[in-house]
């Protein structure tokens, strides 16, 4: 770097670059006390910076990633995905037994922890009939294992205890910690602890006895070592005492393997559970395709399933596809809020420049008289004005009531002017219509009257001198108006509710809904997000149209 | 390190230090928030369980929040928040079943939380078949109905539901509610399918779009209310001829504002209302919450809030003890959805069908107002 800044002073000094006193290149020295000048004034704003980062961002980000998240398949039913991903969707047949096996695993614990109906919820947003079908299957599941649990249970009474389940998996070390403690005295329960060898010999009785230790100690905060373990560890038993690993049984010498020895002689005779039949029995949806083709399309981490219902599609077999015409909706709306947020911004521009031209040629006294009048209203709650509008509107209303009495509508003909389109338009240009006049008040105001009549000295008719004198210095505030009012607009959503009936309501009231109502905050949040990116698109343009300089909120 | 090591000594001892003062101090908590719907029905509530509560009970402190009808939203957000600062919320049956699905609301023992009736019954049988979900303690039974203004139907009232969807005996506005649920069900029965088999109706695609159809035919003459406010007011006004609303809300048109209303109580549809208790509350509250919820649900204080409102009492055992309307001093009995007059043609709000067609309905509705 420093030789090309020798090569360009050479030709006009012969001592290299300029040095500061304590001998550093000017450059340089001068840099690092401009970066020191930036980090501190950075400090400075840092306190702001964070607050609008963690208070602001953050949660809009936050929101928004709703729009494609949905982790819950995935958590709530581990091993039902990962077996499901090998079932052929296309095949016109339910999945194998392994499936329905795994699901009966999942559901199990699901439903101990109570996840599998917010499940059910979630999925029924994809496919009707979920939410009933998790609530029903997750009392049906423990009745499932319950065949295995009676048949050990008879067996020996020795299965029934949970001390004695503890006695055979738990650690020595941890059974006697367990033993000596006592909820009364406050200390924290020893957390479960394996005993060595039974991850090898017992592997899926050891995976879901640790499931359900963890469950009763950490979330129901009970005492381990007295609490009779859930039917899914008696299948888990027998699965074990039927499968690869049975045949160390007999080598084992540790606590309890007279018992052990015992089941493991009796288990091959016992009684089997068909899980696809059990799963049918309690809803025959299980014993259908749709129902497993959605859980298999909802499975990853990430969905785009949200995005496509924002913009009326859906998923299929073949890929996203339109939806029936008979529930799309959503395109309707967004061009619609689209059409009626012009249709504002332009009643507003109509309607509040002869105001603002009014108020910036008066008297400064008179002009602040005037000022107060357009800022009452604004002062005035929301609510209170739209209901205002509601009385006046309505077909016995005030306008429709002089109408009538004038003479000009008859009365069995009277104007609906309110729970549609009309009414929407009205309503909210007059709530809107501020932010209109005070940024082309502002910028009037900076605009010499003295232009004006020099125009008209030097020949120019009145249309002329204000077309193309007086006009196009206004435009700024035209631009920061309609900026303004239309960024309102597109996301309004309270005015639109009280007196847009059916064709005046606004994508922002379907938001709401989904966010107070149906509770589908992933829909809202991908139809927040599709509004927020139309929004930046369209400020995208008007720069590039217009320029984003060429705006002014004042003088 | 230091430094942080200072800190976590302090802030321990001062936690010792609060844990030992809950411990001395009290079991149960000194405040409570309570949510409700306000209004009419709040005021109710406030008369006839949390005031004789309070004079019972000086040293606690109650605050009312008026958020039921975005309850589910706002619990979700504080219980994702890890910051539940609600005691007990008043929601409708069908909100209490899905806060209950989301894990957001308490699963409730009726035997042990709920008192007895005076006669012994347990608390179990005398709600019945009210205990729509684990979570739900319900306080009332309400309905969706119809209300008509007398004088713009000439010399013949309404007296069916479908009189609803008979724009030529009936002219002019209907007000109906902006969503499927009781606008569906109202269609069918309408267009001829009998009252048993709406739901199986329902349930099909063919089902709802002939549901739509029906309701297409006076689409052009309905105003649709999204608040409970809005009908009574458009009955008021004369802006319609007749609208569905809550029946309390029929009544203080009636009674209370002496307007020429009148009820048509055909099909009504009988919803609950009750409490549920947040998920996860601490020990302290959770006693307190217990501690009222008991005391405001038992007989006599379901039987008072019925002077105060035209809705039915829960419990099987307050019914008997219905009286007059505190202010007006008119019998409550006829007023109430449940009295026998009333009652000749009633429907359920079908809980467990409308938490599975909900959004796919919902979809289409929407999608046909839109159109």
């Amino acid at each position: 770097m420093s030789d090309t800044a020798d090569a360009t002073n050479d030709t006009s000094e012969q001592a290299g670059p300029v040095l500061a006193a304590d001998g550093t290149p000017l450059k340089r020295s001068l840099n690092r006390a401009l970066r020191r000048q930036k980090l501190s004034a950075l400090l400075l704003i840092a306190p702001l910076l964070i607050f609008i980062l963690v208070t602001f961002i953050a949660p809009i980000a936050d929101m928004l990633f709703r729009s494609v998240e949905n982790q819950i398949v995935q958590d709530t039913l581990p091993r039902t995905t990962q077996t499901l991903a090998e079932w052929d969707s296309e095949s016109g047949e339910t999945p194998g037994a392994p499936v329905y096996k795994a699901l009966y695993e999942d559901l199990f614990i699901a439903q101990e922890r109570k996840l599998h109906t917010r499940l059910g919820s979630r999925l029924n947003y994809e496919l009707t009939g979920a939410s009933s079908l998790f609530r029903k299957s997750g009392r049906g599941v423990d009745d499932i294992g319950e065949v295995y649990q009676d048949q050990f249970e008879d067996l020996n009474d020795f299965w029934k205890k949970g001390e004695n389940w503890n006695a055979l998996l738990g650690s020595d070390a941890w059974l006697t910690e367990i033993s000596g403690w006592k909820k009364s005295t406050g200390d924290v329960q020893p957390p479960f602890e394996m005993r060595e060898g039974m991850a090898e010999l017992l592997p899926e009785t050891a995976e879901y006895y640790a499931i359900f230790a963890d469950f009763v100690q950490n979330d129901d905060e009970d005492n381990l070592y007295k609490e009779d373990p859930w039917a899914l560890i008696y299948s888990a038993f027998y699965d074990d005492l039927t499968g690869p690993t049975a045949a160390q049984i007999a080598s084992y010498t540790g606590p309890a393997s007279a018992e052990l020895g015992e089941a493991a002689a009796a288990a091959p005779a016992f009684e089997t559970v068909d899980y696809k039949a059990a799963f049918s029995e309690i809803d025959k949806d299980w014993g259908k395709t749709p129902i497993w083709g959605t859980i298999r399309a909802y499975s990853p981490a990430l969905t785009n399933g949200y995005f496509l219902n924002a913009v009326d599609m859906q998923k299929s077999p073949d890929g996203p596809e339109f939806r029936p015409d008979n529930e799309r909706i959503y395109g309707t709306l967004f061009l619609r809020t689209l059409f009626m947020s012009i249709c504002i911004t332009v009643s507003c521009i109509l309607l509040g420049y002869p105001v603002a031209w009014i108020l910036a040629n008066l008297p400064a006294r008179t002009a602040n008289l005037l000022m107060i009048l357009v800022l009452l209203p604004f002062w005035t709650s929301l609510l209170v004005r739209t209901s205002a509008w509601k009385v006046m509107l309505q077909q016995q209303g005030v306008i429709n009531d002089t109408l009538v009495w004038l003479g000009i509508v008859a009365d069995d003909s009277r104007l609906a002017l309110i729970n549609n389109q009309t009414g929407t338009i009205i309503a909210m240009t007059h709530i809107l219509l501020p932010f209109m006049i005070l940024p082309l008040y502002s910028v009037m105001q900076t605009v010499p009257p003295s232009y004006l009549r020099a125009a008209k000295s030097l020949g120019a008719t009145n249309w002329t001198a204000f077309w193309r004198v007086y006009f196009p210095q206004s435009v700024p505030g035209i631009g920061a108006g309609s900026i303004l009012v239309f960024i309102l607009s597109i996301g309004y959503y309270i005015t639109p509710e009280i007196v847009g009936g059916t064709t005046g309501t606004f994508i922002s009231n379907r938001i709401a809904y989904h966010i107070s109502s149906s509770l589908n905050w992933g829909l809202a949040a991908a139809l927040g997000a599709i509004l927020l990116a139309v929004v930046l698109g369209l400020y995208w343009t008007y720069d590039k149209i217009v320029g984003i300089d060429n705006v002014k909120l004042g003088g | 390190m230091k430094f942080t090591t200072t800190l976590l000594a302090s802030s321990a001892i001062i936690g010792a230090g609060t844990l030992a003062f809950a411990d001395a101090h009290a079991d149960m908590a000194k405040e409570m928030t309570l949510v409700s719907w306000g209004g009419a029905y709040q005021a109710s509530q406030d008369k006839a369980y949390l005031q004789p509560y309070l004079e019972m009970h000086p040293e606690i402190s109650a605050v009312w929040d008026e958020s039921s009808n975005e309850a589910v939203a706002k619990l979700r957000a504080m219980n994702e928040a890890g910051n539940v600062t609600w005691d007990l919320v008043d929601v409708v049956a069908a909100d209490a079943i899905r806060l209950c699905d989301e894990g957001l609301a308490m699963e409730i023992d009726a035997e042990e939380m709920l008192a007895e009736a005076p006669d012994g019954t347990s608390a179990e049988d005398d709600f019945g078949d009210l205990l729509v979900s684990d979570c739900f303690i319900p306080q009332i039974v309400y309905s969706t109905t119809f209300g008509y203004r007398t004088d713009m139907v000439g010399d013949t009232p309404p007296t069916k539901i479908c009189d609803v969807f008979d724009t030529e005996a009936y002219p002019g506005k209907r007000a109906l509610e902006k969503r499927p649920i009781n606008n569906m069900e109202w269609a069918l029965l309408c267009d001829g399918v009998a009252k048993d088999e709406v739901y199986d109706v329902l349930a099909t695609p063919e089902g709802q779009e002939k549901a739509l159809a029906k309701l297409d035919t006076i689409k052009d003459d309905v105003i649709w209310w999204s608040a409970g406010a809005d009908t009574p007011q458009l009955l008021a006004d004369g802006e319609v001829v007749m609208g569905s609303t809550y029946n309390g809300r029929l009544f203080s048109v009636i009674e209370e504002q002496d307007q020429p209303v009148a009820m048509l109580w055909d099909a009504q549809v009988f919803d609950l209302d009750g409490w549920i208790i947040p998920a996860g509350l601490p020990d302290d509250r959770l006693a307190r919450v217990k501690d009222f919820v008991k005391f405001a649900t038992d007989t006599q204080r379901l039987a008072d809030q019925s002077q105060y409102i035209s809705y039915g009492p829960a419990r099987l055992s307050s019914a008997p003890m219905v009286g007059k309307h505190a202010e007006l001093g008119i019998d409550m009995a006829p007023h109430m959805p449940t009295d026998p007059a009333n009652a000749k043609n009633t429907f359920l709000y079908n809980y467990e069908f409308w938490a599975d067609y909900r959004d796919d309905i919902d979809a289409k509705f929407q999608a046909w107002l839109a159109q």
